[in-house]
């Protein structure tokens, strides 16, 4: 079974220490325990939702917001750049989010 | 810790150096060709070009003197010889240089030619040579110990494994007295409170905010979506990170647990607070990173990389290391470390610390690192705006 990491109890999502495949059931370990079933492919590395994610909330890693979906991300979805942005470093919306 | 002392090379300063370079020094873009004459034939030598050095001015001159001052005044070096186009410019490096006590000589082309100046100062860079290669090393406390890290192409395997490696590192060596150094300004963005609430004092953590925010302020001036898309870079969103923010809580990972920073460094400036963390405003591109923490006098360099950066340095050691199996397995030839047994819990993070402080003392011994035998030197001046 692949695995994946949680850094944070509060986190919204984990992630996989090893390639995971739609349908498989990610074994969690550090800040929980448990199991989230995956309704992507997601390569090693990349991070799943945990439970589902509202368009527009923060998403949460070590405990720290990294940024806000763009859409709704149900959970065992593979989270990156095609639903998540950055909120900082961003010129062409500045002040939005200093 | 399994050992708290190395073998260096004592400088007439006071500071332990673990190299024994004879550096030939360029002071500016034009005296590059004449520098690696005398390279081609004095062995033992090395030359560092760059691209820079004429018609700077203001704090751009400054950080370029610093820069080329602080490099020949670095403990791993034991003697430099400066080659500048006129004399002005070449006598201020040297007299930088002089006041570590190390043999030191400046020669300059206008006037008599590159032929006769290679032949001048070959002669001087072999009597540099032979006295530097009777140098010995001596036993020396980590607690005279430089180190500085930086880490480049993460991914999410760098905030899991390979940064919080370094950081169970620096927060031994921290205890232990050594001087260690962190930086990289454009990713700490998301997570600058984070940083600001690990500086030791009020006045120090505001210090950083204030450098933190001339950063912001340069992306908002330029409009610029996510920094052009280099932050995170195309390989950290290969490798799995998504945000700018997410980036900057694994970089952070570096600092460890307890340790405090206690002063903020400009670009290549030398800490003079005595031993402990400190921060430097420095460019996240790696050379540039690290040839201003080399400048500052760091001379050991800890690198952690998720999909496999290849940087090295002429005058610090880059120890290279990743928590990224995939990694490990397809880039063996720059991996000095592999700590991807962490992320398999084969290994928790104090074995990952231990492994990673063994690595470090016998690389400080004399052990040469991936990038050294790659013969990676990259010497990349940073450049705060256009020349006249």
């Amino acid at each position: 079974m692949p695995r994946a990491i949680v850094l944070d109890p509060g986190d919204t999502v984990a992630t996989l220490i090893d390639p995971a495949r739609t349908g498989e059931a990610a074994t969690l370990a550090g800040a929980r325990s448990g199991t989230v079933t995956l309704s992507a492919d997601v390569p090693f590395g990349h991070k799943i939702a945990l439970a589902d994610i509202p368009a527009g909330a923060d998403i949460l890693k070590y405990g720290q917001v990294i940024g806000r979906a763009t859409a709704a991300i149900p959970a065992g979805a593979h989270v990156h750049v095609h639903n998540v942005e950055a909120l900082r470093a961003r010129g062409d919306v500045s002040g939005r989010a200093a | 810790m399994a050992r708290d002392y190395f073998y260096g090379y004592r400088r007439d300063n006071g500071r332990v150096g673990v190299r024994n370079h004879v550096l030939i020094l360029p002071v500016d873009d034009i005296s590059n060709a004449c520098c690696e004459g005398v390279e081609r034939l004095v062995f033992g030598t090395m030359a560092l070009p760059h691209s820079y050095g004429r018609l700077q001015y203001g704090e751009d001159l400054d950080l370029h003197f610093r820069t080329l001052i602080g490099c020949g005044s670095n403990p791993n070096v034991a003697a430099v010889v400066v080659i500048g186009i006129e004399p002005g410019w070449t006598e201020k490096i040297v007299e930088g240089i002089a006041k570590t006590g190390k043999p030191v000589a400046g020669f300059h082309i206008e006037g008599r030619g590159e032929l006769a100046t290679i032949a001048s100062a070959s002669k001087t860079a072999q009597d540099f040579v032979k006295w530097s290669t009777e140098q010995q090393r001596v036993k020396a406390g980590i607690d005279e110990l430089w180190v500085a890290t930086k880490c480049g192409e993460s991914d999410t395997t760098s905030g899991l494994g390979s940064c919080p490696t370094v950081g169970n590192l620096f927060d031994k060596f921290d205890a232990k007295g050594s001087t260690l150094c962190f930086g990289e300004t454009t990713e700490i963005t998301g997570g600058e409170h984070l940083c600001a609430s690990r500086a030791a004092t009020p006045d120090v953590a505001a210090k950083f905010m204030k450098v933190f925010q001339d950063y912001q302020d340069e992306v908002t001036r330029f409009k610029v979506d996510d920094l052009l898309d280099s932050q995170p870079s195309k390989g950290n969103k290969a490798g799995g990170l998504s945000t700018i923010e997410e980036k900057a809580f694994g970089n952070l990972e570096k600092i460890g647990r307890n340790c405090r920073y206690i002063d903020v460094l400009g670009p290549a400036e030398t800490p003079e607070k005595g031993p402990g963390l400190y921060y430097m405003d420095t460019s996240s591109a790696a050379a540039e990173c690290l040839t201003v923490q080399a400048a500052g006098g760091f001379v050991v360099h800890l690198f952690p990389t998720g999909q496999g950066n290849v940087v090295g340095n002429p005058i610090m050691p880059v120890v290279k290391l990743t928590a990224n199996p995939l990694t490990a397995r397809t880039m063996p030839e720059h991996i000095d470390l592999d700590v991807s047994d962490l992320l398999k819990r084969r290994m928790n993070i104090d074995q990952a610390g231990e492994a990673l402080i063994d690595m470090t003392l016998r690389t400080c011994d004399g052990r040469y690192t991936c990038s050294e035998t790659l013969r990676h030197r990259e010497f990349s001046m940073t450049k705060l705006y256009r020349s006249a």
